[in-house]
């Protein structure tokens, strides 16, 4: 993921992106490396809220297990790109939430690869979009050809509060094992109209209404998360300004 | 209490209610039957505000105040209330949290305090004891998983809670089997038998009726209230059917 060039549209993973904010970044440093060795158990909380371009590459080692959270919501344009690479019996968890408004450009991007058998990945992923906002997120999913008894799964939601906020989301499955198991279900939508007036009918407001179901909508995602109060706080006040 | 007078509405452009008018006093209970596709789920929707249920023509109000003018959120802290015929399910949302937001929602709107979380709890207690609902399903998801019958009596924990003025229930006994309509009846009459407060039974069937005795009944065809009486008219409805009366 790594690229000396400037990335264009052209290029599959920077294609949604606000390319005028990555040349301003441009050239990015180098991608923060992270090694979980064999065995080990490891846990990180992401808060993206300055609009800034996180690339993280991770290699999880045999048998070991590694969490990561990432809240997504600040600056004009907030990338994160993450590229793990799984060992044998390795598991890693993801539980992402972006949450964005007015005319930002909020992007997750993933590489999980099984690069050896026996691993297991999971990632859930939810956006909340309201305004002109985009939000964005690819997920690849590679198995090795070795990689026998691999288990993946992506879950990936977004909720568009205005007609005119995006949501782009590709789960994208490059299998070369044959006894494999990989789900993955997309789904964009609004939130359902008839639920909202049934809360209004008992006396919510609609802004409180609408957050009380975008509340329900991103639950789950921090759960287990090393600092889960925390982001499920920040998370939530983002969803207010945002209703 | 609540005064509706020449009321039309449409739905999708199509006119379902062509000059209803009602007048319900407090202390009073009224009940509203009639066939299918006469407007009576339509007549709950236009006084509960729903989006898509537009008044062409005609006045409702609430205690004076005009009620086709508030929002939804409004007419509730007024005190309307009002009891779906399909409760919507709501995945991820606690019962518990949803109503105590809701009805500190409403105090705010009134200028009262705040309940605090455990005299919430005291009150949704006793409201779903009332009902026989356990506990429990309070603090689940709003009605995902609920029976039919679990869904009617929640709405009813849900009125008791929120202790409205007005409750207009819509088809509050389909769905429910013989012990739970009696449970619901009894429930609707605690709640709001009072000389301060007022229903409005939407129904089809008179067995509602035997629990929760009306002062009123009307019958609704065609968008219009045909023919209104005392509680014996029910009992002439179930014998003789819609289609005589309302003829």
């Amino acid at each position: 993921m790594t690229t000396n060039a400037l990335p264009t549209r052209r290029d599959e993973a920077w294609r949604y992106s606000d390319i005028d904010a990555v040349t301003a970044a441009w050239p990015l440093p180098a991608p923060e490396s992270i090694v979980v060795p064999a065995g080990g158990d490891f846990k990180r909380a992401i808060v993206q809220d300055e609009g800034a371009i996180h690339q993280i590459e991770m290699s999880i080692g045999k048998r070991a297990a590694a969490s990561l959270h990432i809240l997504n919501i600040g600056g004009a344009y907030g990338r994160i790109e993450l590229n793990v690479i799984l060992h044998e019996g390795a598991d890693f968890h993801l539980g992402a939430a972006q949450i964005g408004g007015g005319e930002q450009n909020l992007e997750i991007v993933t590489t999980v690869t099984h690069a050896e058998p026996g691993a297991t990945s999971r990632q859930m992923v939810r956006s909340v979009l309201g305004g002109t906002a985009t939000g964005t997120y690819l997920g690849k999913v590679a198995v090795a050809r070795d990689a026998q008894q691999t288990d993946s799964e992506q879950d990936v939601k977004a909720m568009l509060l205005d007609r005119s906020a995006t949501a782009n989301a590709k789960p994208e499955l490059e299998i070369f094992a044959d006894d494999v198991k990989c789900a993955h279900g997309c789904a964009i939508g609004e939130l359902d109209a008839m639920a909202l007036y049934y809360l209004q009918s008992r006396g919510l407001p609609p802004g409180e209404a609408k957050r009380l179901m975008l509340q329900a909508f991103v639950a789950g995602v921090f759960d287990g998360a090393a600092d889960e109060e925390k982001l499920q706080a920040l998370a939530l006040a983002k969803l207010g300004e945002l209703v | 209490m609540l005064n509706i007078e020449n009321l039309h509405a449409t739905v999708a452009d199509k006119p379902i209610l062509k000059g209803l008018s009602l007048a319900i006093n407090a202390g009073e209970i009224h009940a509203i039957m009639g066939p299918n596709g006469a407007g009576k789920s339509t007549l709950s929707y236009v006084l509960g505000g729903r989006p898509g249920y537009e008044v062409t023509d005609g006045s409702a109000t609430f205690d004076g105040q005009d009620l086709l003018d508030m929002d939804p959120h409004e007419r509730a802290a007024a005190g309307l209330f009002l009891g779906f015929q399909y409760p919507v399910e709501i995945p991820g949302v606690s019962n518990v949290q949803f109503l105590r937001e809701s009805l500190n929602a409403q105090r705010k709107a009134r200028g009262e305090e705040p309940l605090s979380g455990g005299d919430f709890l005291k009150l949704a207690r006793e409201k779903a004891g009332l009902l026989g609902l356990d506990m429990d399903m309070l603090k689940r998801p709003v009605n995902v998983g609920f029976s039919g019958g679990e869904k009617k009596r929640n709405e009813m924990v849900q009125m008791g809670i929120l202790d409205p003025k007005l409750a207009i229930l819509d088809e509050t006994d389909s769905g429910l089997d013989i012990d739970a309509l009696r449970v619901v009846g009894d429930g609707i009459n605690t709640i709001m038998r009072r000389p301060d407060k007022a229903v409005l039974l939407i129904t089809h069937y008179q067995r509602l009726l035997d629990y929760v005795q009306p002062d009123f009944v009307h019958v609704l065809a065609a968008g219009r209230i045909v023919k209104s009486g005392g509680p014996e008219l029910a009992l002439e409805l179930e014998r003789e059917g819609y289609a005589e009366i309302a003829a």
